[in-house]
């Protein structure tokens, strides 16, 4: 028999929404969680927002060892862990850790630290050289991001297969993607998957600004992400994580437990085209979106929501209004499609997660998020986004997509588990 | 299942710039481990390293893509056209979508990272490159490696240290075994820069030894510590319908089988899971222990690690049960490239009927029950194991057959 891979338990860390409760509370109200950078002074920088987390380690019940040693993506990601674990009520002892294993997505790994560890032995960039006797005993950690998918395989006892996946901005949901092959492989029974960044530091809005990527709209950043907007000017830099307990259906059924979601396709194309830049006609995406389907034996017209990638930058907006139509035929102007980048910004590789989170909570909800912020329709992007409000509607089927420097263009289809089964 | 096929393969490594030269050194025994010449490390706890001969990247790359690229990913590119040219292939004529590239990287483009960080700290963030976004992340590689030769299948990224070289494999794999009729795949590593040597050295893991033939002597009674190294290995991996249809022969051998496993968190008492990773990668192989010619060891050079994996070896081999060897003992470890080498290594061994020696090491620690290759070894290669293991528990296993 086919083996399936469903979503059992869901652990968020947001913008302004610490738990899954308080995250599906502010999308389906439409409230944005974007504004002035607080993390450090933001004034030489062209883009001076971003969506910040309300995130204490210790607080958040790490102990003081983990709180030191971990960079604060790699924290997202435990409280992320232990939330999920919880919510799917998996016991860990009565399980076996060889069948158990983790994938966690991030873009930019622990970048947070290596910056303030390089000002640190490089004495504020005076040295090239840098002091190696100023150097913590974790650099190591932060210089290998494979560190993150340890702390949680450690967090969570899985001595199965365990890896992260960094492909930009589809890191969420390729380490999605990628755990649920290995549940349907058999390679194990659980997994422990999602994906964190905690990219908001000096280092990335420069790059960013670098080359206007990211919004220059400072005088007003509560409204400053504008997915699919005319006004659009770039996005907003994010950060937080969603962790999901991935689980073969049989597996879960047996227990007992909640199902949230059948993860039922999954792909990835590249555009190979350029590192930053795309093409608009949205060939690659589209390719994502067709095969994704293909897996899922989803007919384009069983779409109910399309979770946009949505970043709020001018070409993106364009290139995936293109591949949505040129996948999804006449049927993406019947179904609703709709960006939470304009409530919580673009975290990188954690997003595609964090989609993958609010996708099931429509389903759970029957209530599609809406795109904040979205007043002035522009021409070139005439699907039905959910302006501003959140709506009513029937969700079962739902397809979601990324889209991320180097390329990458991924599509995830989601599915409500009964009909899974039916 | 079709199988997956190794219709090419491209090798950068501190021993040579292409594969000949890589492997005639190698199985000549060539340290190629030195001080550090990339910058001066004359200061630091650690001075010794595995650096890739110098080359131009102008002559070899276009000149736009040089400004844009850290050291790490021009290795990738130049590695990744050796091995397409090794294959001789037309990528176009795969069909639109039919080849994918999946590579592992552990540390990004961190010398470039470096070179942005100083701009941005001591003058500014109007200095900061416009290439910075993505020339130090961990995607760059496979990013570059699709655009270049247009190769727009699936893509991926695998980070898990040392262990991704065969993780990167494992998935590539994956999407040939499914529908896909080429891909390409390994890892290649390269951040020798102050910054990314300061972070390593706090790994704790680093010989602070000055002598390149002392410096990193894994299974040995001296063994404390190793040297780290950059470059890797790319792979051309096919499926086998697709090898026949465009008429290439299968040239090296085939990806037999894979597994990985991670390791208990530390004070648990459990076994390590590195056995579990061989064991399970043979069964996916249906390659018994007995069948198995030779096994490229991950042998990270520190005393208790060197055990749990002699252990792990003499459990599913046998004590002296199978020859072991460390080539990389003449390159340092690579990080994600080191297994990717390892898996070149053992395809040239099945090519040309040798087992390349460990060196510097005269034989195993009392209590490792290892037939350690110290000497290049005429052999019948059939089938290979590599092993490999991340830092903080990755086990990875891969098996390459003839």
């Amino acid at each position: 028999m086919t083996r399936r891979a469903v979503i059992t338990g869901i652990g968020v860390l947001a913008p302004s929404a610490n738990g899954k409760k308080s995250f599906w509370d502010l999308l389906a109200s439409g409230r944005t969680a974007t504004r002035r950078i607080s993390f450090f002074d933001p004034a030489p920088f062209r883009s001076q927002v971003a969506a910040e987390c309300d995130f204490d380690p210790l607080r958040d019940g790490l102990s003081h060892q983990q709180a030191r040693r971990m960079d604060r993506a790699a924290q997202f990601a435990v409280v992320g862990a232990r939330e999920g674990l919880a919510d799917s009520g998996l016991d860990l002892d009565a399980t076996d850790p060889t069948r158990r294993g983790v994938v966690i997505g991030s873009a930019v790994g622990c970048t947070m630290s290596l910056e303030r560890e390089y000002v640190v032995v490089s004495d504020g960039g005076a040295r090239w050289l840098v002091d190696q006797g100023h150097a913590v005993p974790h650099l190591f950690d932060y210089l290998v991001p494979s560190s993150i998918a340890r702390e949680v395989a450690w967090e969570v006892g899985a001595e199965g297969p365990v890896s992260l996946v960094s492909t930009g901005c589809t890191s969420g949901l390729d380490a999605v993607g990628r755990a649920a092959e290995l549940v349907v492989e058999g390679a194990a029974d659980v997994m422990v998957c999602g994906a964190t960044d905690a990219p908001i530091s000096p280092i990335t809005m420069a790059c960013f600004d670098a080359i206007k990527a990211t919004t220059p709209r400072n005088d007003d950043p509560a409204t400053a992400s504008r997915p699919f907007d005319r006004t659009r000017n770039g996005f907003v830099l994010g950060e937080g994580c969603a962790v999901f307990v991935l689980e073969e259906l049989e597996h879960a059924r047996r227990r007992g437990a909640r199902l949230y979601a059948e993860v039922a396709g999954f792909a990835s194309r590249a555009n190979a085209y350029h590192m930053t830049g795309l093409r608009p006609d949205g060939v690659e995406m589209a390719e994502a979106i067709r095969a994704a389907l293909a897996r899922a034996r989803t007919a384009p017209d069983e779409v109910d929501y399309v979770n946009a990638h949505g970043s709020g930058t001018k070409q993106n907006d364009r290139h995936e209004t293109a591949a949505v139509k040129r996948s999804l035929g006449a049927h993406a102007y019947a179904t609703p499609v709709s960006s939470i980048k304009s409530m919580i910004g673009h975290s990188l590789g954690a997003i595609g997660s964090l989609e993958i989170a609010a996708c099931v909570l429509a389903m759970e909800n029957n209530v599609v998020p809406p795109t904040a912020n979205l007043h002035e329709p522009d021409p070139e992007c005439d699907l039905d986004y959910v302006p501003l409000r959140a709506r009513e509607h029937r969700v079962d089927t739902v397809l979601s997509v990324g889209s991320g420097f180097g390329g990458f263009q991924t599509a995830m289809v989601l599915r409500r588990p009964e009909r899974s089964a039916a | 299942m079709t199988a997956a096929l190794v219709t090419g393969l491209g090798v950068i490594s501190p021993a040579g710039l292409d594969t000949e030269t890589h492997w005639a050194n190698t199985l000549a025994g060539r340290c190629a481990i030195g001080p550090l010449t990339r910058f001066d490390a004359s200061g630091y706890a650690s001075t010794l390293a595995g650096e890739v001969p110098e080359f131009d990247p102008r002559e070899h790359l276009p000149g736009r893509l040089v400004p844009q690229t850290d050291h790490m990913t021009r290795l990738a590119l130049l590695v990744a056209d050796a091995a397409l040219a090794d294959t001789d292939v037309d990528v176009a004529a795969l069909g639109e979508f039919g080849v994918g590239v999946v590579t592992a990287s552990s540390a990004g483009g961190f010398e470039f990272g470096h070179r942005e960080l100083e701009k941005l700290w001591s003058r500014g963030p109007e200095h900061v490159s416009a290439y910075q976004s993505f020339a130090w992340f961990y995607a760059v590689n496979t990013g570059q490696i699709s655009i270049r030769h247009g190769m727009r299948g699936p893509s991926g990224v695998l980070v898990t240290e040392q262990a991704g070289g065969l993780d990167a494999l494992g998935q590539a794999r994956r999407h040939v075994r499914g529908e896909l009729p080429m891909m390409v795949t390994g890892g290649v590593d390269g951040w020798l820069c102050p910054w990314g040597w300061v972070a390593h050295q706090a790994s704790g893991c680093l010989s602070r030894s000055t002598d390149p033939g002392r410096a990193y002597l894994p299974f040995s009674a001296d063994a404390a510590g190793y040297v780290p190294g950059e470059g890797g290995a790319l792979f051309v991996v096919e499926s086998a319908e697709s090898a026949r249809a465009r008429g290439a022969r299968p040239r090296y051998g085939v990806v037999a089988g894979y597994a990985a496993t991670f390791d208990p968190p530390p004070g648990s008492g459990r076994e390590p899971s590195l056995r579990r990773a061989i064991e399970a990668a043979l069964a996916d192989a249906r390659v018994a222990p007995a069948d198995v010619d030779v096994v490229f060891a991950d042998a990270v050079g520190l005393p208790e690690l060197d055990a749990a994996e002699a252990r792990a070896l003499a459990a599913v081999f046998g004590p002296y049960g199978v020859p072991v060897t460390v080539p990389k003992t003449m390159t340092g470890r690579l990080g994600a490239g080191g297994a990717a080498l390892d898996v070149a290594n053992a395809l040239l061994s099945i090519r040309d009927g040798v087992l390349p020696p460990t060196v510097n090491v005269t034989g195993p620690a009392p209590g490792h029950e290892l037939d350690l290759v110290t000497t290049a070894r005429e052999a019948r290669v059939r089938t290979a194991l590599v092993v490999a293991r991340g830092h903080g528990g990755f086990n990875s296993a891969l098996v390459v057959t003839a």
